[in-house]
């Protein structure tokens, strides 16, 4: 049978997406260019006996998010912006209560208020560092329509698995932009759910060590009973100050990722194998630079396309590789070199590394690639 | 036979971390009294609460109990009421909490009309800060940012929540204990949004800067300012100054939020 096709807006592929992974509740707050996430949830998850609730403010948000999460529902948000930075409180929340649930940015221009109907990659730092305190991150860069709705039903799998927020963040452009998408069937892609405790309720602890780094996670109203607090807590859930637990906690969530980067990493290679020159890129900017690299290979440049799907945790064993084999790295960004910080950290100065950047609000385009190609090779 | 507090306290939880004086237990025994006379159950109630020290109080309590981020705790727990109605979701904080930086929330919160019982612990201080001024702090007294006298004007919590839409508004005081739970109980059983507003004390971080000489001065304070209701009704506008409104303030009937949604869901369904 013929799969089902759509034309199909980048934001409506996330909501579809979600639903597809299972997500049951959305909580939101209007902002551009991110609204239709929400638009198409409040349309389709009461359908499905979902719950959306639009929240007065974007913390408010990331707590019924939170909320509905603790509760036993795969929860979403979705948000751009300035409503990224007013999250990053409760995504630390999320962060040390180890509660599973996503968070979707659609990027664009900043600071501040910035350019709202802009495209943008300045948030991907952030997504590592925005709150405060050590903590793990997943974030995930999606490229295409197709990837946002198939990166969504990862990002659900990659929290629910690792209990744990997780991020995908895509530029305005791959979200506003509309492409042919099919959709998988059910069963298709894989679908992970929490697990949940089998401990009597008695002996149930939230962040019982015991069972590896990942503990298993109770509902709320159901026969388990468990307390959650924002504080530095003991294995029971409760507040401690006790260095030695406190330590141990904090280790066992960066673990949670560290531990299991090859399970999380996701990367697309095109043309690296003999690649004198790699372009490392991610988002909408991935789109020209794969451009580039057909135009440049007709020309004989050896270049090839590293492109992230995943970026946090970074993928750091294999830019390694890649900067040792290759004379340069470029790397285009709509930002003022973010990413190319960590593309440095990790070449540990093996092969020239060179940025190409635009925070006009204008994308990058395979033209400007190519020349910086030819100036490096 | 004495009250049997013991079966909602989590075992090895106590002591708690109050001061001595304070009214915050007084106001925690009160809610467990409403909750046996509600029948709440344990494992169907969340506690929700913010940051402060009336926000420690679901830690002790054995619930589901969800200690949130400071101001964040009614929109934390309309997450929960959203994703499962069928629980009994429960509020507690303070008035800074509440108010100041959880304001939006708490307005919100009373204006859809979700159904939970939100106790509000005002002690007119950020007491876990070590006595700040907060919304609540009466104009000219004293704290520790307000050494020259409070300017600012006070929040009148119940006023507030009723004009934001909650759909029912008490006012109890920790002097009053037996009052407390009655108050409690009925915003429980009241479908909607239920403010209950206990007007609570601070002696380490408000009474010793503003002459309360004893933590009995701060609760015959409690006592004096204290009118119900009905006793109000024939007092003079004199009688009345200084003094403030106890009892329920105020009760109406509303479509409550899950239920309404429910409906979106029907409608969803039919579409």
């Amino acid at each position: 049978m013929a799969k089902k096709v759509a034309l199909l807006q980048g934001n409506s592929a996330c909501a579809y997406g979600a639903l597809y992974a299972g997500c049951n509740f959305f909580g939101g707050y209007p902002i551009t260019p991110s609204t239709e996430v929400a638009e198409v949830l409040s349309v389709e998850l009461p359908k499905v006996g979902g719950k959306f609730i639009q929240m007065e403010d974007e913390i408010a948000a990331m707590a019924s998010v939170i909320g509905a999460a603790l509760a036993g529902q795969k929860a979403l948000t979705a948000t751009s912006g300035p409503g990224v930075s007013l999250k990053q409180e409760l995504i630390g929340y999320a962060c040390i209560a180890e509660v599973p649930c996503v968070i979707i940015n659609v990027m664009r221009g900043g600071p501040s208020t910035g350019m709202p109907t802009g495209p943008g990659q300045s948030d991907v730092q952030q997504a590592k560092w925005g709150t405060h305190g050590d903590h793990p991150v997943i974030a995930l860069v999606p490229s295409s329509v197709q990837e946002i709705f198939s990166e969504t039903v990862r990002a659900f799998n990659l929290a629910e698995k690792y209990r744990m927020p997780v991020q995908v963040l895509y530029d305005e452009i791959v979200g506003h932009m509309r492409e042919r998408i099919e959709f998988p069937e059910p069963g298709e892609l894989e679908v992970i759910n929490r697990t949940e405790p089998t401990v009597s309720p008695e002996d149930y602890k939230p962040f019982d060590p015991s069972f590896g780094d990942v503990p298993p996670l109770a509902a709320f109203g159901t026969d388990y009973r468990f307390h959650v607090t924002g504080l530095n807590k003991a294995a029971d859930g409760f507040p401690t100050t006790k260095a030695n637990l406190v330590d141990d906690e904090q280790r066992r969530q960066i673990r949670k990722v560290d531990g299991n980067q090859p399970d999380i990493e996701l990367n697309e290679e095109y043309l690296t194998e003999d690649a004198e020159v790699i372009i490392f890129a991610y988002g909408s900017t991935a789109r020209s630079a794969r451009y580039a690299v057909n135009e440049l290979r007709k020309e004989g440049v050896k270049v090839g396309l590293f492109r992230p799907i995943t970026l946090w945790p970074f993928p750091e064993k294999r830019v390694a590789e890649l900067a040792k084999q290759a004379k340069a790295i470029v790397v285009p960004e709509l930002n003022l070199g973010q990413m190319i910080l960590e593309v440095e950290r990790v070449a540990k100065g093996t092969c020239d590394i060179v940025g190409i950047n635009r925070v006009d609000g204008e994308p990058i385009n395979p033209g400007q690639i190519i020349a910086q190609v030819k100036e490096v090779k | 036979m004495a009250y049997d507090y013991e079966k909602h306290i989590r075992p090895g939880k106590l002591p708690h971390i109050w001061c001595p004086g304070c009214g915050h237990g007084i106001v925690m025994k009160g809610m467990i009294r409403a909750f046996d006379a509600c029948g709440l159950e344990k494992n169907n109630t969340a506690i929700v609460s913010g940051i402060g020290c009336a926000s420690r109080m679901n830690g002790y309590m054995d619930y589901n109990t969800l200690h949130t981020a400071h101001g964040r705790a009614a929109a934390f727990a309309t997450g929960i009421k959203m994703a499962k109605p069928e629980m009994d979701v429960i509020v507690v904080g303070g008035d800074g909490d509440g108010t100041a930086i959880g304001g939006n929330h708490f307005i919100h919160a009373c204006r859809r009309n979700i159904d939970m019982t939100y106790i509000i612990l005002n002690n007119s201080i950020y007491g876990m800060t070590g006595g700040q001024f907060s919304p609540c702090t009466p104009t000219g007294a004293k704290a520790s940012t307000t050494v020259y006298g409070n300017p600012d004007p006070t929040f009148d919590i119940a006023k507030l929540a009723i004009g934001a839409g909650a759909t029912f508004v008490a006012r109890g005081t920790a002097f009053h204990a037996t009052q407390i739970d009655k108050l409690i109980a009925e915003g429980i059983k009241h479908k909607g949004m239920a403010i209950i507003e206990i007007l609570d004390d601070c002696p380490t971080t408000y009474g010793r800067r503003n002459k309360f000489r004893s933590v009995v001065d701060m609760m015959k304070r409690l006592k004096e300012i204290a009118v119900p209701v009905a006793a109000a009704a024939k007092m003079t506008p004199e009688q009345l100054e200084g003094k403030v409104l106890t009892g329920v303030l105020h009760k109406e009937e509303r479509p409550e939020y899950t239920e309404q949604y429910a409906q979106v869901i029907n409608r969803a369904k039919g579409a």
